[in-house]
């Protein structure tokens, strides 16, 4: 079996909040936003997570790269611990892992070129290099995600928001990374351009060998790209599997739920499709509920749910439920359950 | 007579770089407690044209054409005309709830306000109304919360409180305009489905503008597809997504990844939307068509019936797009 590229062990982030107008000494208000995820990541290969607003997701993929301060492990290539590196040391992993961000233009500097912009990555990571070579392996970097070179002294405000996207993902892919994080690479984007952007990262993916974490709250787009896929709700792991297996046959209350609200383009599958409706909003991350956090909306919630909460089941498709299974249970339908 | 004729409808832009026609010849009628999805990328002009309607586009923007409220022309008239239908038979919901709803005011003295002005009554008669309201979209403790600020509320519950404000005086016609974009997979559900009753016990009309095939394909009786300003196709639901007629409708069907199949890679519609400061001048989608010809290039063809109550604009024959 190869080495994963990437293993995680019990990673865990916790924000300490203060009050305005508390005194020195008052203990913080703690905000649990990853609690003690673990999965390993194996070179080539695509992992989505998924979950809604505010479960981690984001601050999962920002912890790994040491954006946000983080405790547990995330082990590279079997050897070095990131989280423990110093900012120094990690600055020699920064080139092999690299990160597509959300809002295209937002995440470009507005009074740097496209050709500065590019090469910036190359000049931090290969200072030896001259500026000719900078300068084609930026022409060739472009080309490659399909933004003509000759575009090379323009600035962002002078393209559309999918060929932002291209720089940002030619800015990534510069210095050769083996890992790409992608965090909501198109959710900004319109529904025509999201697919030529989708279909970008998976084609450069294939042909470079590179792994990926894919962050959307996109359900469709993540199944889309991704080899395996988590599914997060307020920093825990509730289900992960492959693609295929997540969305035919998942296990997980809050997957199938989650699962379900998605709308179908297609208006009598739509119709024809069992809603599994989630009542409220999700708990606050301030006062996480007891036992498994997702009790208070599952329709499967019983006693013991609320005194202890079930961990992640080892194994390629991994439960974290008391009471996984099928959405047909007994033969009966779910809410009669 | 049909509850909304739009007829004609052109909404364009005087700007410094020239006149911009964000949107033309738009024809729809709508009746009682029919529901009718516009869906469009961004800079398509779907949201122009339901700002057009309610008489809410910016000081440069001109609307041309005609639309009629319940027999009444409504576009460009004066506020003594379009004032009282206002909220009290047409009634919108925004995008951002947050950007919509007043940060300084209580929900109760927001939706209070509306009742006060259009309904003539008393401010405690407005509360017990609103909470009632509050109730009907689901709030829980929809009493304890009217005295809230809508930054206390979540986003879903804002979008409840949006929506609840915008039925106070049971509207005939609701136009909702991107009603659930800025909200998760899980919220939508809960929004999309309390809308679905709501327009159900209040047999309403509604116009659903939005850019996502799937929420018109559960929403929606009939569609109109915009691009560029243009309508392109205009059907009933079922038809639209089982045989889109025209190049960009079905162009955006394959562009879409969906949970329920397992594809390939995906169809990917190459360029970008039109920027509309310098639109091209013939069909808006003639650029990135597979299909496009010199004519095409020159001029659009016009909305043509070709089934009953399906109309598309391409210069291609339905048969030539094989």
């Amino acid at each position: 079996m190869t080495e994963p590229l990437l293993r995680v062990e019990d990673l865990r982030v916790t924000f300490e909040l203060r009050r305005a107008g508390d005194m020195p000494w008052t203990k913080p208000r703690l905000l649990h936003a990853v609690s003690g995820v673990n999965f390993e990541l194996f070179p080539g290969e695509t992992l989505g997570v998924v979950g809604e607003s505010g479960c981690g997701k984001s601050t999962l993929a920002r912890a790994i790269i040491q954006m946000v301060p983080a405790t547990g492990k995330a082990i590279w290539q079997g050897k070095t611990n990131l989280l423990a590196l110093s900012k120094r040391e990690m600055l020699k992993f920064r080139s092999d892992i690299q990160m597509v961000f959300q809002d295209p233009l937002a995440s470009l500097n507005p009074r740097m070129t496209v050709g500065q912009i590019i090469a910036e990555p190359l000049r931090t990571h290969k200072p030896d290099l001259s500026g000719e070579e900078v300068k084609t392996r930026v022409k060739k970097m472009m080309d490659r995600v399909g933004l003509l070179p000759n575009q090379i002294n323009r600035y962002p405000h002078e393209f559309s928001g999918g060929q932002c996207q291209r720089i940002g993902i030619a800015r990534a892919l510069i210095v050769e990374p083996k890992l790409l994080i992608c965090d909501e690479p198109v959710s900004a984007l319109d529904v025509s351009i999201q697919a030529q952007v989708i279909n970008l990262l998976a084609e450069l993916q294939r042909d470079l060998g590179l792994a990926m974490i894919f962050i959307a709250h996109d359900l469709s787009v993540v199944k889309h790209i991704s080899d395996r896929v988590m599914v997060l709700y307020l920093g825990r792991e509730m289900e992960m599997a492959t693609s295929h297996d997540l969305y035919a046959d998942p296990q997980h209350p809050y997957t199938q739920a989650l699962l379900s609200a998605v709308p179908i383009p297609d208006p009598v599958a739509e119709r024809a499709k069992t809603m599994i409706p989630l009542d409220g909003d999700l708990p606050s991350p301030l006062a996480p509920p007891s036992g498994c956090v997702f009790r208070t909306r599952c329709p499967r919630a019983e006693q013991r749910c609320a005194e202890t909460a079930p961990a992640l089941t080892p194994g390629v498709h991994g439960v974290a439920c008391h009471f996984p299974g099928p959405l047909v249970r007994g033969g009966r339908p779910l809410e009669n359950a | 007579m049909a509850l909304l004729e739009v007829n004609d409808l052109g909404v364009s832009f005087a700007t410094p770089d020239g006149t911009v026609n964000a949107v033309n010849g738009v024809n729809f009628t709508l009746d009682k407690g029919e529901t009718l999805g516009i869906v469009g990328e961004s800079g398509s002009g779907k949201s122009q044209l339901s700002f057009a309607i309610m008489g809410l586009l910016a000081k440069n923007g001109t609307a041309t054409g005609s639309v009629k409220f319940a027999g009444k022309e409504i576009l460009n008239a004066p506020p003594h005309v379009i004032n009282p239908i206002r909220a009290n038979q047409i009634a919108m919901v925004f995008q951002d709830p947050m950007t919509s709803l007043n940060p300084y005011m209580r929900v109760s003295d927001q939706m209070a306000e509306v009742l006060i002005h259009h309904k003539g009554m008393g401010k405690a008669e407005a509360v017990r109304e609103s909470i009632r309201m509050l109730d009907a979209v689901k709030i829980p403790d929809a009493a304890g919360r009217v005295g809230l600020y809508p930054h206390e509320f979540s986003g879903g519950m804002r979008q409840r409180v949006m929506i609840a404000m915008s039925l106070l005086c049971r509207p005939e016609l609701l136009i909702a305009d991107e009603p659930t974009t800025a909200l998760d997979v899980t919220v939508q559900a809960q929004i999309m489905m309390l809308l679905r009753d709501l327009q159900r016990d209040f047999g309403m009309a509604t116009i659903l503008i939005t850019h996502d095939l799937g929420v018109v394909a559960g929403f929606c009786e009939d569609v109109l597809v915009l691009y560029g300003g243009q309508v392109m196709e205009q059907s009933p639901v079922d038809p639209l997504f089982a045989a889109p007629t025209h190049p960009y409708t079905r162009g955006l069907l394959k562009a879409i990844p969906r949970v329920d199949h397992h594809g390939d890679d995906l169809d990917s519609i190459p360029g970008s939307p039109p920027n509309m400061t310098n639109a091209p001048k013939g069909c808006p989608f003639a650029p990135r068509c597979d299909f496009a010809g010199d004519d095409c290039l020159d001029h659009l063809a016009p909305l043509t019936q070709f089934a009953p109550d399906r109309w598309r604009a391409c210069n291609r024959k339905l048969e030539e797009l094989a």
